[in-house]
Formats: C-alpha cells, structure tokens, sequence
C-alpha cells in the first residue's frame, strides 16, 4: 500500500502553491511571511513524502535532515526578515 | 494498525493540513492568521511523526510551531493598527481594481500551473522504484558514524559541511538581526501565577534540552531540536519580565553566538592538521567530536533564536547585570 507518500506528497504540492500565491499578492508584511512559512512546509511535505518507505519500513534520512536544516533555516530568516520590516516601518514613521 | 484506520489518519491529517493553511492564509486579521499558522504547524507535526519522521516532528514542534509563532505573534503585536488592515489608503483601490483582479488572476494561475508541474515532479520521482543509494550508504555506514540515529549521523558526520554552512547562516541571520536596531521593548514583570509557572517550567526545560542533546546520538534528538528548547527556556524569561532573557554576559554573547561554527571549524582544522580529511572524524573519535560540536551548535542556536524574538541587539545592561532582580 503505497497510497500515503502520494497523498501526502501532493498536498505539499498544493500547500506550496497556496502559499506563493499569498506571498506574491498580500499587501501586509507578516502574512506575506505566513505565506512564505506556509510554502517552506509544503515543499518539507513533498520531500518527506519522498523518504517514506511505507509503514514499519525505516525511512531514507537523509530528506530527513535536509528538512531539519530547512525548518531552522526557515525560522533565522523570518526572524531576520521581521527584524528588516520593522526596522523599515521606523524609518517611515520618522519621516 | 489496520491499512484502512491508517488512510483515514492520513485523510484527517491532510485535509486539516489543507483547511488551517487556507485559513490561516485567507484571513485578514493577522494574530488570526499567527494563530492558525500554529495550529497547522501542530499537525504538520503529528504529520512527521505518521510518516516516520520523528526527529523532524520534534523539531516541527519546537521551532515550526513554537517559536515562529512567538516571533510573528511578537511582532503582530508590536506593528501599529494601519499596517495590519492591510489597505487602507482611501481612493488607491477603486483606481486600480480592474487592474488588481487581472494582476490577481494571473498570479493564481501561475501559482495552479507550479502546483502542476511540482505534481508532475513528484509523479515522476515516485514512480521510479526508490533506489535508495543514499539510504543504502547511510545504513552501510552508520556503525563507522559513532552515533546510531541515522539523521544525526547524515547531519554531523555524512553532510557536516552543510551542518557547518546552515550554521554560518544562522549566524548571518542573528548578525543580520542585532545590525538592525535594539531589541523591542521588554514584558512587564508576570503576575504570581506565570511566576510560578515559570519557576518549575524554565529548569524543566533546560533538563529537556540536556536529555535532546544526549539522546540525539541514538534516538530522535540532537542539537536543533535541543536548541530550540533552550531558547524556549529563554523566551519564558523573557515573557516573565526577566530582560537578559537568559542570555549570558554581553562579553560573551558574540563568542556564545557563534560557538557552533567556532567549534565545527576548530574541530575540522584539528583533524586536517592530524593528517585527516577536514570533518572527516577518526571513527573511534566520532561520537565524542559529535557530542562536543553538538553541544557548542545547541548553545549557539539557542542564543540565535532567543536574539530572533528580541527582535534586535539588546541593550549592554541588561546581560551584565543579569543577577538584578526583575522590575517590579
């Protein structure tokens, strides 16, 4: 039975998609990050769903530890970008 | 478990996997969309560990979940009211509205036709039978590693070097972060109760982080995830009215905030000095030289991440007088 990984795998496909969509057209700054947020997860799904191997069956790691780095690496540049916005929302209320 | 209660799990998971993302990204009012973000994070962690991911749904937890929501709820609470409804310039809309729906239209199709080709990817990637060649080498391996938790051994021993390099953009990120400004300002001091709390919560999850770090040799764990714990330490501090946050003496937040790619380099440079390759661990050695770079990258991703919700440098004198009580 192998229907999980292609259920799953094609719901990161179209959380991806849901999440660019957002990250192109709001106009607010931290829903464009939710957006981003949203489209890393989906693309974790895919490659997740790539590493199983079904039920009881030990999984590749190595898309494991891929998304690992990917999760944290995500939160830095949120982070790193909420610092830039805010930073910028100062520079605009001094004018 | 029947095959049957499995694919109705895995229906359940996915479909709130779907409706929270569409909520949370339909929704105008942003600690709405913060919130929902957190929920699906949640189960996208329950999801991990469905699909045999337990280290990823750990870290899912703690990092996806936990604290980017501390982050964007830090900051929805921080921006002025005009920015978060989004449009408010009067007379801008109506101008332009036949111009936005076209503009809208053309970015949801792009965004369906990336969906397709992603499916169209994915669609060929699994229909090739797995050869798993990089599986095989990781378990072919794994005894020679010094750690038996195979993504901990691809994460510090196989790939080190791209361990070694997310650590460096991490700690681009946090220099990026403190170059930006000050911190935000601080909480006022908790109330009896959240003191309380904090008082058995703050050491419980030092603990936790320790038993991470240890037990990420052999089973789900490792130095993300332990991090991650105890920045959470550091945040409930922070939340508390407690303005060093848990981070140490100004002097030593640099040298802490870069300790996991002083201590990869210092660790690689050594062995190429021995006659080895750089990172390439004399396997009697490697489970120990793991365990010391694990837990230099713990207390430098800890330090990043409670620097990511202080949202910019802090002030000296905070930290150099980390002693002094909270402000009552």
């Amino acid at each position: 039975m192998l229907t999980a990984h292609w259920l799953y795998g094609m719901s990161g496909c179209l959380i991806v998609a849901l999440g660019l969509r957002t990250a192109l057209l709001h106009a607010v700054l931290l829903q464009r990050l939710i957006g981003i947020n949203v489209m890393g997860a989906g693309v974790f799904l895919m490659l997740i769903a790539v590493a199983y191997r079904g039920p009881g069956v030990a999984p590749d790691p190595v898309p494991h530890a891929l998304v690992l780095t990917g999760i944290v690496v995500a939160v830095s540049a949120t982070a790193l970008a909420l610092a830039l916005g805010r930073r910028l929302s100062a520079e605009q209320d001094d004018e | 478990m029947n095959t049957t209660a499995l694919l109705a799990l895995d229906a359940l998971l996915v479909f709130s996997l779907l409706s929270l993302a569409v909520a949370a990204l339909a929704t105008h009012d942003a600690r709405r969309s913060v919130i929902l973000f957190m929920a699906f994070g949640l189960v996208l962690a329950v999801a991990w560990g469905r699909l045999m991911a337990p280290d990823v749904a750990l870290a899912e937890a703690a990092i996806g979940a936990g604290l980017s929501g501390a982050l964007l709820l830090a900051a929805v609470h921080e921006q002025p009211r005009r920015a978060l409804s989004g449009d408010s310039r009067p007379g801008h809309n109506r101008a332009h509205s036949s111009f936005k729906v076209a503009l809208e239209w053309a970015v949801t199709l792009l965004c369906v036709a990336v969906a397709g080709v992603l499916a169209w990817a994915l669609a060929a990637a699994f229909d090739r039978t797995p050869k798993d060649v990089l599986a095989q080498a990781v378990s072919d391996n794994l005894a020679a590693s010094g750690v038996s938790n195979p993504v901990t051994a691809v994460l510090l021993n196989f790939r080190a070097y791209d361990t070694l390099l997310e650590l460096a953009v991490l700690l681009t990120a946090v220099l990026g972060i403190m170059a930006m400004g000050p911190e935000r300002r601080g909480y006022r001091a908790a109330g009896p109760v959240f003191d309380g709390l904090v008082g058995w919560l703050v050491p419980v999850l030092i603990l936790m982080a320790g038993y991470l770090l240890w037990v990420g040799a052999h089973a789900p764990g490792g130095a993300f995830q332990a991090g991650a714990t105890l920045a959470a330490a550091g945040v409930v501090l922070r939340l508390a009215g407690q303005r060093s946050a848990g981070l140490p003496p100004w002097r030593l937040l640099h040298l802490t905030v870069a300790a996991g790619v002083v201590m990869f380099l210092a660790v690689g440079l050594s062995l190429l000095a021995l006659g080895r390759p750089f990172l390439g661990y004399p396997p009697a050695w490697a489970g120990a030289l793991i365990l010391l770079i694990e837990t230099a990258a713990m207390l430098a991703i800890a330090a990043t991440l409670v620097l990511a919700f202080l949202g910019g440098r802090p002030a000296e004198s905070h930290l150099n007088f980390s002693k002094e009580k909270r402000q009552c």
